[in-house]
């Protein structure tokens, strides 16, 4: 097992930190631990499993079955800038879908993304279906990355992708 | 607007110029019961929420101060461990979303009240993985109450210590079931547990006691003791006591949180006073009253149910859809459930196997697959309703499809195999017809 990846100082005092917050269990901090290095590195790489597991005295197949498991966890790299529309019912009535392909159309992606990023050819966009972003009553919505929008119309989808463009 | 909302947990929400950092928080009275509750005796807070009658606001309206009486202190000798399930992620509930953004004191405090009432050392806040910002603002709250001893060491003077931690999940629904999040919480996948033990409170966390609340729950606490559970209990009804905040989403004109007594409302009040009615004056079609896996209810359907009289006696009814009471006992009497609180309302446009092609899709990804039940039903339920949607079924499809929900429900580990059912059943029995016409005669969506 090679764990020969650098991490930051910085990276790594933030991880330790975390650790602390689970006196009882380390291997309480996993899905922490892989939301940090997520964050850092883009999506999680088999070094990243190797590092965290490490770190948390686990084997690697512990951390791996989470990053299967959990849909926000990535083994390949997103967009620059991503996308997360949301699917589920109230949305749907709303216009979800309407908007998803809208925003397929105006970042030149092509791909399902039903769960799961499609990318668009050079790397700069990413969109996904996500399901239920518990803000139902102001659908259709989406996230860019971190973000959070509601009543989003395609007059307003064209300004998040210059805004965030 | 007819009647008016009696607003508890959201009284200060959206109100102009709250904000959600600890002095607005403070100036508006904030932490003065926390004060008063650390006066009590703990047993003391206890019977005062059992005497309130509250029920979790979570989706399964189990009392708290039963949940909480679990827990004998004089037997236990394991650590007391207390969770806040604010993984929102029924489709149709969006209320604690608001709590976190808007009055996250409110919560932190709760949970400092309930922890103290329980004995509990350490507690962790479960927030969805896709509430980065809430779980930000909740972050700060926590520092900003440990700033004020509300939290931390020895908490106002008392010799009380408490730690809160935020946790985040990533995106899988099935966090929030109660034994699923304690898996994910101890690192693991989310695989709910097989029962017995009923309840965390018996063996949680760790494998010791385990309170999980949601975060409506616990922020009732503090108004419970504001007001004395007694006082409390005289809001709403009889065994369904207290506020309850409906989210109403979908083909409504004012689509939105609402705050109302339980049961002081009918369905219709709802929907034709409080959120205006149906959008584009089209008629109603179907409603989901309790997030998306309680059973749809369609319009001009009549139910013929008992109900308990004001002296205990019981009455037989004959209600309309638009005159069931939004409470707990009425809604599960008349074959659904008041679950989380969401509402969703469907207009007469609406294709009832698209919307129920929707639904199925969502229990097919959020299957934790460790019931074979589960993991291949909720996958043939999405295939079937999306051939019938997009009319390349055939009319005894129908009647397969009802079958696959039918072998689900009640034999699986979690009360995920009923979620994933109960849409499909009741979807297809009260529209048959139109399921049977759309699934056979290639009609377009
Ligand atoms: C499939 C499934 C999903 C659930 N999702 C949530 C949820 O998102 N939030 C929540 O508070 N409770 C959820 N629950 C209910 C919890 O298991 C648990 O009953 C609740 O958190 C207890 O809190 P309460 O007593 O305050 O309601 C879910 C239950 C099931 C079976
Ligand atoms: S019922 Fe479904 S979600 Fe629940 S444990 Fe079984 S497979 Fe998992
Ligand atoms: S259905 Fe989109 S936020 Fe709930």
């Amino acid at each position: 097992m090679s764990c020969e990846v650098k991490v930051s100082k910085e990276f790594e005092s933030k991880v330790d930190e975390t650790i602390t917050h689970y006196p009882v269990s380390k291997r309480s901090a996993s899905l922490p631990l892989l939301h940090l290095w997520q964050e850092e590195f883009g999506y999680v790489s088999n070094q990243g499993v190797e590092w965290i597991a490490a770190k948390l005295d686990l084997q690697p197949i512990n951390v791996y079955e989470l990053v299967t498991f959990y849909p926000m966890f990535r083994e390949q790299p997103a967009g620059k800038i991503q996308f997360r529309v949301c699917r589920t019912l109230s949305c749907a009535l709303a216009g979800g879908y309407e908007l998803f392909d809208h925003l397929k159309k105006n970042c030149k992606i092509e791909g399902d993304g039903h769960h799961g990023p499609a990318v668009s050819p050079e790397g700069k966009y990413s969109i996904e279906f996500v399901e239920c972003l518990a803000s139902c009553g102001t659908g259709p919505v989406l996230m860019v990355n971190d973000d959070f929008y509601e009543q989003v119309s395609n007059d307003k989808a064209n300004e998040l992708v210059k805004k965030y463009g | 607007m007819a009647i008016a909302e009696t607003r508890l947990i959201f009284k200060h929400i959206d109100s102009p110029g709250y904000t959600n950092d600890i002095d607005c928080y403070l100036k508006n009275g904030g932490y003065s019961t926390l004060r008063k509750a650390i006066t009590m005796k703990t047993a003391e807070i206890i019977t005062e929420v059992k005497t309130s009658g509250l029920r979790g606001r979570g989706g399964a309206g189990f009392p708290t101060g039963v949940k909480w009486g679990f827990i004998d202190p004089t037997k236990n000798t394991k650590p007391v461990y207390l969770i806040c399930n604010a993984d929102e992620s029924e489709p149709g509930t969006f209320k604690d979303r608001q709590i976190i953004h808007k009055d996250p004191h409110q919560l932190i405090e709760g949970m400092i009240i309930s922890c103290f009432a329980n004995n509990v050392k350490l507690a962790y806040l479960y927030i969805r993985g896709e509430f980065p910002e809430g779980a930000k603002i909740l972050e700060r709250a926590c520092n900003e109450a440990r700033a004020k001893n509300f939290l931390g060491k020895n908490i106002l003077g008392t010799g009380y210590d408490l730690e809160i931690y935020i946790h985040r999940g990533a995106g899988a629904y099935i966090c929030g079931e109660e034994t699923g999040l304690i898996e994910s919480l101890e690192g693991k996948r989310a695989y709910p547990r097989i029962k017995p033990p009923y309840f965390p409170a018996v063996l949680g966390l760790y494998m010791s006691p385990t309170i999980v609340n949601n975060v409506e729950t616990l922020c009732n606490i503090i108004h419970v003791l504001q007001m004395g559970g007694a006082n409390f209990a005289k809001l709403g009804k009889p065994n369904n006591t207290g506020t309850r905040v409906l989210c109403v989403s979908g083909d409504v004109v004012k689509p939105g949180y609402y705050e109302f007594e339980v049961g002081a409302l009918t369905l219709g009040q709802l929907i034709y006073e409080v959120c205006g009615g149906i959008k584009n004056g089209k008629k109603l079609k179907a409603i989901i009253p309790g997030g998306s896996s309680a059973k749809v209810l369609k319009a001009g359907e009549r139910y013929k149910i008992k109900q308990k009289q004001a002296d205990g006696t019981m009455i037989d009814v004959d209600l309309a859809l638009e005159d069931i009471p939004m409470d707990f006992d009425t809604m599960a009497a008349v074959g659904s459930m008041a679950g989380s609180g969401g509402v969703i309302v469907m207009d007469e446009t609406r294709s009832m196997p698209e919307c129920l092609a929707n639904i199925s899709e969502f229990y097919a990804h959020e299957s934790c697959g460790q019931c074979t039940p589960c993991r291949e039903g909720s996958l043939w339920m999405k295939k079937i309703t999306t051939r019938i949607r997009d009319g390349k079924a055939t009319v005894e499809d129908v009647g397969v499809l009802k079958n696959v929900a039918d072998n689900i429900a009640g034999r699986t580990i979690c009360a995920f195999g009923e979620a994933c059912s109960w849409p499909v059943q009741s979807f297809v029995t009260k529209f048959k017809e139109e399921f049977e016409t759309v699934a056979g005669n290639g009609a377009k969506k």
